[in-house]
């Protein structure tokens, strides 16, 4: 059904550690996994399931490892990916980075971890916060029965254990609106979604049961308030703590957080909305001589709004040199080795249009091989204001102890993958 | 301190020192050592050896030494089975341990030991386990079970943990029903036969229930396992579906995609004109469009389903091609599978968008991507004709960047486009024949070739183009060859005046230069074509073609439709059934999706078929690009042609003495030529008819008393694997002579003549006492009755089987089984003496026993049936009730057998006892009666 066993090998394909769940497939065969891979990288023919006769490679990369499930059956291979990442998560959780270091210096609780996180191929607990209720890091302080398996695991609210106490309750709501964005070089925009997230940071005592109200389009319409300004979310997903019946039948987003940080939902629209920050470009080269730059940003959000930290990056050919700018506002950098200038601009008030200029040096000789056109990307971030509209409108917070609990809001948008080509 | 420093020693005697700190007194120090032993495991060293001291550090309270040292007796304990029961005893123990934690790593681990031994001893605690009060422990042991299952079936069938774990699946605790889910799937799909899964409306439920309750991989275990449950009605596959539905708000993508499985399944239950059908639609594409959102690797297993799913529901994302569009930083297996989607969503409506993007893509560095969108380009042109023109200057706007592999690619999908749209762009020739020296590819310069002899009354120069490959001619590769060959003979019937020399030059590089043997038969071909008749000729091959269909690369119906009851796994990522890539035969079950109901099929309408294709009717699938080009090559070879034999040539060049001696030498050596013209030597090696073994079928039809039953007509050889000569025939014996009655039918639009036919040697040296005499000439659609007198004096060799019957007439080999009492001759009659002697004398061993069903004859019938076919009744008995037959026959070679019929009356069967000195005419002799007895 999935994985027979679990590898994390280094950049050269070295096993770092492993284990065999199911023993169907011998673990030597791990050793040709990196030929393999270099084999189909060199025919342009690389995707994230190999084979090699009749064993199956699904494998992905963090920074410099790989981590590589094989298998001899047909295995659900969504599942099999998504258990990969979630172990990156976990490992990432327990370690702060996951990298060959920090695993040579946990091995031993990376075993226990790749034990508890999956048996005989079906995953089992991957919840970080619960794994580290039994599972430590100073597991040599725990002696004697004293670690128990904390009912959590097995329980229906997986993801919450019973018990936790704050002296002050709150909940931390932050609504994050990522925009993504795809403009033609002639400047028609292709793609424009927006990806909303909906973050909560709980400290709640007890098992409080949340509920929370946005002023979601059909939920209005069901309840007949269609006039209120509402916003119809085209997809949404939620965090397994969401009772998704529950919402299928009535909208009512209910559910018993976990502690701490986590993404309650994410939602999408692709209702077209003007471009926050529109780019005009000229970019020509000479060859042989220059490359001339000219580059046009202007706010095309609400004037009060101010967008903080924005970054554009505009390509330049890999063989440029002397580098000249000027700008209108901010300040511009050549950075090489991505072969791009930046131009930051720290605050970018909305109507406002800023101007940079960019002059660059080509080599006489010109290389041989084509470059691509990446396109202009741009970086930023706009407090207080949702592009969608959306709001939430309460959060209801019931816990059997009566506690008054305060939630607070923050909005703020910002960009996606946010490109726009040039020619 | 990291636990880095345990991989640090490398003196020499490791091993000995490790012996001695695993067998210290000092816990700290035990526990150091077993970490050193385990870190060297780790990193691949060989620490087998330390086996005993480190079970002997098993029977500790600390739980982390005890995860340690289960982890090293996983790795080791199958090279040490012995020592391996060393470790049964704490493991026994453990599975009692108060602490749930550890009773459920003992039965985890346990379960990971392969080795016969220990499972026995395994029983006992998984069965208490299997009903531990801490779910935990249930958990874990749902799983052991299906782990016990994989070393040893039986034991776990016999120990009836089945039926515990089914019960299982009615646990109080979520993660339980979960896991005992998997575990039975697991085991079910290897044990396809075992029904272990027995579900029902009941069970359904059960699981529908536990899926709201369950971790994001428990969900995953039941949907897939819902994937495989077969609704009874319509109306129980919505209430699933409603049930299934939010699952397509989950945070996972495996979730997601799982339960997408589910729906796309019962969806093929639900009428089309149901409401619910269509909100499930709606519902369906906005999850599969958030999945591109997903990290790269989910994205790429998303996108193959996607291209599945847009096949077999294509009204699904019809309207959201925008998400398929190609961003920079795509990986480029991402990159191009959106390509694809974004060709098979192409329509008129979003034409023009797509377009503009494939012309950015095709600007692009990656070359592999580059080229592909070059080829949607061209699909695009043949899939939406609105769209061909702009397709095409799009094209001629790429082949200006004179990039090399551009400007190939580009010509190899114009060249389909020509084939599409015949006579519509062929003003854009000129600017292609400006690239020719650029093409170093043989599918771009198969094309290109192509294109000109196609065109070649257009292109002014096209002898100039086509001589300028042909000095190469040698290097180049087969598919330019024939395709230069083709071009060229094209040419010369466009302009025979001036490109003799040219053809003529091809002709012999084709058929006496070259050992390819296809070129050599092609370039036979058309020598002999147009040697013989120009007008014909010119009929062949320059031919009208076939239009080209306009979706391509559709995956066949019947595979789309397994493919979707896989999808999320890598069947559904390799576009193979698993059984194409998963060992075996075990675990490989063909799925399909649920019929139809009855009221839904009656639904289809037009706009929910693939776009392009009519309703009913099942899209073409078109092959992939190579062998489209075969094809084409193909297509030249048109029917054959039968015509007035080679002198009549009125061709003014010298080709019928070029053909000379080689030519006739060959043909010389056959046997037979009938009709002549069709003895093209391409046929002449190759024995078309060596599948041709249209097995003689004697149980049906009615026979004829005045003679040996005579079985009737059937096809021996059929028209359209003999050029339009259908042969029928069968066999009599009549009066002491053999024939052969043959039916001849000329099915094809020429007339036939010269017919002759030769029989291989067979065992009874069966052969034609005359020649085969056909006195007119066969016209088209006209039959012809002959009967063709054999004898038994033929050359003999034995066949296999017995009466195997080959038959050569000219090209076409048939072979026929003729029936054994045709054989039987006359005199086959022996005297009673002579037959107790014989049946004595023939040893006991070389009787032959068999049943003949079905025949309620009695004995008087029986014999005369019988004796009008050459068996005679030499003595009758009755013995207790049943009547015995007595026999006896003679075969045309002198070989005597003798039979005993055993008949009952008022029982349809009777026994057939055979004695013969050549056992192996028995089982044909069986087969006579049986015939004779039967008609």
């Amino acid at each position: 059904m999935s994985a027979s066993a679990v590898f994390i090998l280094d950049v050269k394909g070295k096993p770092l550690i492993s284990r065999n769940y199911k023993g169907d497939v011998a673990m030597s065969k791990i050793e040709h996994f990196m030929p393999l891979l270099v084999q189909r990288e060199e025919e342009g023919a690389l995707a994230p399931l190999l084979s090699h006769g009749q064993v199956h490679f699904l494998w992905i990369k963090h920074s410099n490892l790989y981590l590589v499930a094989t298998t001899s059956k047909n295995a659900n291979a969504s599942l099999v990916y998504s258990f990969l990442y979630k172990t990156i998560e976990v490992f990432c959780e327990y370690f702060k980075e996951l990298e060959e270091e920090s695993i040579r210096d946990n091995f031993v609780i990376v075993y226990e971890l790749l034990d508890e996180l999956m048996d005989f191929g079906f995953p089992q607990t991957t919840d970080s916060k619960i794994l580290q209720e039994y599972i430590t890091q100073q597991s040599n302080k725990l002696e004697t029965g004293k670690s128990r398996v904390p009912p959590t695991v097995t329980n229906a609210v997986s993801w919450r254990s019973e018990g936790i106490k704050y002296k002050k309750d709150e909940v931390f709501i932050d609504v994050i609106e990522s925009v993504n964005l795809l403009v033609n070089a002639n400047g028609s925009v292709l793609l424009s979604e927006i990806v909303g997230t909906i973050k909560l940071k709980v400290f709640l005592s007890g098992m409080p049961e949340l509920r929370l109200g946005l002023n979601d389009r059909v939920l209005f319409e069901l309840t007949g308030r269609s006039k209120n300004k509402s916003v119809e979310l085209e997809d949404v997903k939620f965090h397994q703590c969401v009772r998704l019946s529950r919402f299928d039948n009535d909208r009512t987003i209910s559910f018993i957080p976990p502690d701490g940080d986590f993404e309650l939902m994410s939602y999408r629209l692709s209702t077209q909305v003007k471009p926050l920050i529109w780019i005009e470009s000229v970019i020509e080269k000479f060859s042989h001589s220059r490359v001339e730059i000219m580059v046009k940003a202007k706010g095309q959000f609400k004037k009060q709004s101010v967008a903080n930290g924005v970054e554009i990056s505009v390509p330049v050919p890999s063989d440029a040199d002397s580098p000249r700018f000027k700008t209108s506002v901010g300040s511009a950098k050549y950075v090489p080795e991505r072969n791009v200038v930046i131009w930051s601009i720290k605050s970018f008030p909305g109507g406002k249009e800023y101007l940079m200029r960019a002059h660059f040096g080509l080599p006489s000789v010109e290389k041989e091989e084509v470059e691509g056109r990446p396109p202009i990307g741009v970086k930023f971030e706009i407090p207080y204001f949702t592009v969608s509209g959306i709001q939430v409108r309460y959060m209801k917070i019931i816990e059997k102890s009566g506690y008054q609990a305060l939630p607070w809001v923050r909005y703020i948008t910002q960009s996606g993958d946010y490109q726009l080509r040039t020619s | 301190m990291t636990d880095s420093k345990y991989f640090t020693t490398t003196k020499k005697g490791e091993i000995f020192e490790l012996k001695a700190e695993l067998n210290s007194d000092k816990k700290e120090k035990k526990k150091e050592a077993v970490k050193k032993v385990i870190a060297s495991m780790t990193v691949g060293k060989d620490v087998s050896a330390l086996f005993p001291d480190v079970v002997n550090c098993m029977q500790t309270d600390n739980l982390e030494l005890k995860k340690l040292v289960y982890l090293y007796l996983m790795n080791y304990a199958k090279s040490q089975p012995d020592m391996a029961i060393m470790a049964v005893n704490t493991f026994v123990k453990d599975c009692e341990d108060p602490n749930p934690l550890i009773r459920a790593l003992a039965v985890r681990t346990m379960g990971c030991i392969r080795v016969d031994k220990i499972t026995e001893y395994l029983c006992e605690p998984l069965r208490k386990c299997l009903k531990d009060e801490d779910p935990y422990v249930r958990k874990t042991a749902a799983v052991c079970v299906a782990k016990l299952h994989d070393i040893n079936a039986q034991l776990v069938e016999d120990q009836g943990f089945l039926d515990t774990l089914k019960d299982l699946i009615s646990d109080s605790n979520p993660m339980v029903v979960a896991n005992a889910v998997a575990a039975l799937s697991e085991i079910a799909e290897s044990h396809p036969s075992s029904n272990l899964l027995d579900l029902n409306p009941q069970s359904i439920n059960k699981l529908l229930t536990a899926l709201n309750e369950c971790t994001e991989w428990g969900q995953i275990f039941i949907l897939d396992c819902l994937a495989n449950y077969m609704p009874k009605d319509d109306r129980e596959a919505q209430s699933i579906c409603e049930r299934v539905t939010p699952r397509l708000s989950h945070a996972n993508s495996a979730v997601v995609l799982s339960a997408v499985k589910v729906l796309m399944k019962f969806m093929e239950m639900l009428s089309k004109d149901l409401d619910y059908y269509g909100t499930l639609l709606k519902k369906l594409a906005p999850p599969l469009v958030t999945l591109l959102s997903a990290e790269p690797e989910l994205q790429y297993v998303a996108l193959r389903n996607i291209n599945l799913i847009v096949q077999k529901r294509p009204e699904i994302l019809k309207h959201e091609m925008k998400v398929f569009f190609v961003k920079y930083n795509d990986p480029i297996y991402v990159k191009l599978e959106k390509l694809d989607i974004m060709i098979r969503l192409a329509s008129q409506a979003n034409i023009a968008q797509v377009l503009a993007e494939l012309k950015e893509y095709a600007t692009e560095v990656d070359v592999d991507f580059v080229r592909k969108a070059v080829r949607a380009i061209g699909r695009c042109a043949i899939k939406v004709e609105q769209s061909a023109e702009r397709c095409v200057s799009t094209l001629l706007d790429l082949i200006q960047t004179k990039v090399n592999y551009v400007v190939q690619e580009a010509i190899v999908v114009i060249k389909d486009i020509f084939r599409k749209y015949p006579n519509k762009y062929e003003s854009v020739i000129a600017t292609l024949c400006e690239n020719l020296d650029s093409l170093d590819e043989p599918e771009a310069r198969a094309a290109m070739i192509w294109i000109v002899g196609e065109y070649a009354e257009r292109i002014d120069n096209a002898d100039e183009l086509l001589e300028s490959f042909l000095e190469g001619f040698h290097d180049e590769s087969t598919q330019v060859q024939l395709q230069l060959l083709t071009a060229i003979v094209k040419l010369f019937l466009k302009k025979p005046t001036e490109t003799q020399e040219l053809v003529q030059q091809v002709l012999s590089l084709a058929t006496q230069d070259s050992d390819n043997p296809d070129l050599r038969d092609r370039g036979y071909i058309y020598w002999r074509l147009l040697s013989t008749d120009p007008v014909a000729a010119k009929e062949v091959v320059l031919a009208e073609k076939p239009l080209i269909s306009e979706e391509t690369d559709l995956i066949e119906p019947t595979l789309l439709d397994e493919l979707i009851c896989y999808i999320g796994t890598l069947a559904s990522v390799y576009h193979k059934p698993p059984s194409a890539f998963v060992e075996g035969g075990r675990g490989v079950v063909h799925k399909s999706l649920p019929p139809r109901t009855a009221s839904s099929e009656s639904a289809e309408s037009p706009e929910t078929a693939p776009t392009g294709a009519p309703p009913g009717e099942q899209p073409d699938v078109i092959p992939a690009q190579g062998d489209l080009l075969g094809d084409l090559l193909n297509l030249d070879l048109g029917p054959p042609v039968s015509g007035p034999p080679l002198a009549t040539s009125s061709v003014q060049m010298g080709a019928v003495d070029l053909l000379g001696g080689g030519l006739d030498s060959l043909i010389g050596g056959t046997n037979f030529v009938a009709p002549p013209t069709a003895a093209v030597p391409a046929n002449l090696g190759a024995p078309i008819g060596s599948g041709l073994s249209d097995l003689f079928d004697l149980t049906s039809g009615v026979g004829t008393l005045s003679g040996s039953y005579v079985a009737p007509k059937a096809v021996w050889l059929p028209a359209m694997k003999a050029k339009g000569l259908e042969i029928s025939g069968t066999f009599t014996r009549q009066v002491g002579s053999i024939s052969m009655d043959l039916q001849l039918t000329n099915k094809a639009l020429q007339v036939m003549t010269d017919f002759a036919i030769q029989f291989n040697r067979n065992s009874f040296g069966l052969a034609p006492a005359a020649p085969l005499q056909v006195h007119a000439p066969l016209s088209p659609n006209q039959t012809v009755e002959i009967s063709l007198p054999l004898s038994t004096v033929g050359s003999v060799m034995k066949m296999e089987p017995l009466n195997n019957l080959q038959n050569n007439i000219d090209v076409f080999y048939f072979s026929t089984l003729y029936p054994l009492h045709i054989l039987f001759v006359e005199d086959g009659k022996m005297d009673r003496q002579m037959f107790l002697a014989t049946w004595k004398d023939i040893p006991n061993e070389n009787e032959a026993q068999f049943q003949i069903r079905d025949c309620p004859l009695n004995a008087e019938a029986a014999s005369s049936k019988l004796q009008s076919s050459n068996i005679f009744t030499v003595a009758k008995r009755n013995v207790e009730g049943q009547d015995m037959l007595y026999q006896s026959l003679k075969l045309t070679n002198g070989i005597w057998v003798l039979a005993e019929l055993r008949i009952q009356p008022g029982n349809p069967s009777c026994t057939l006892s055979l004695k013969c000195r050549a056992p192996e005419v028995s089982q044909h002799v069986y087969q006579a009666y049986e015939t004779i007895l039967k008609n």
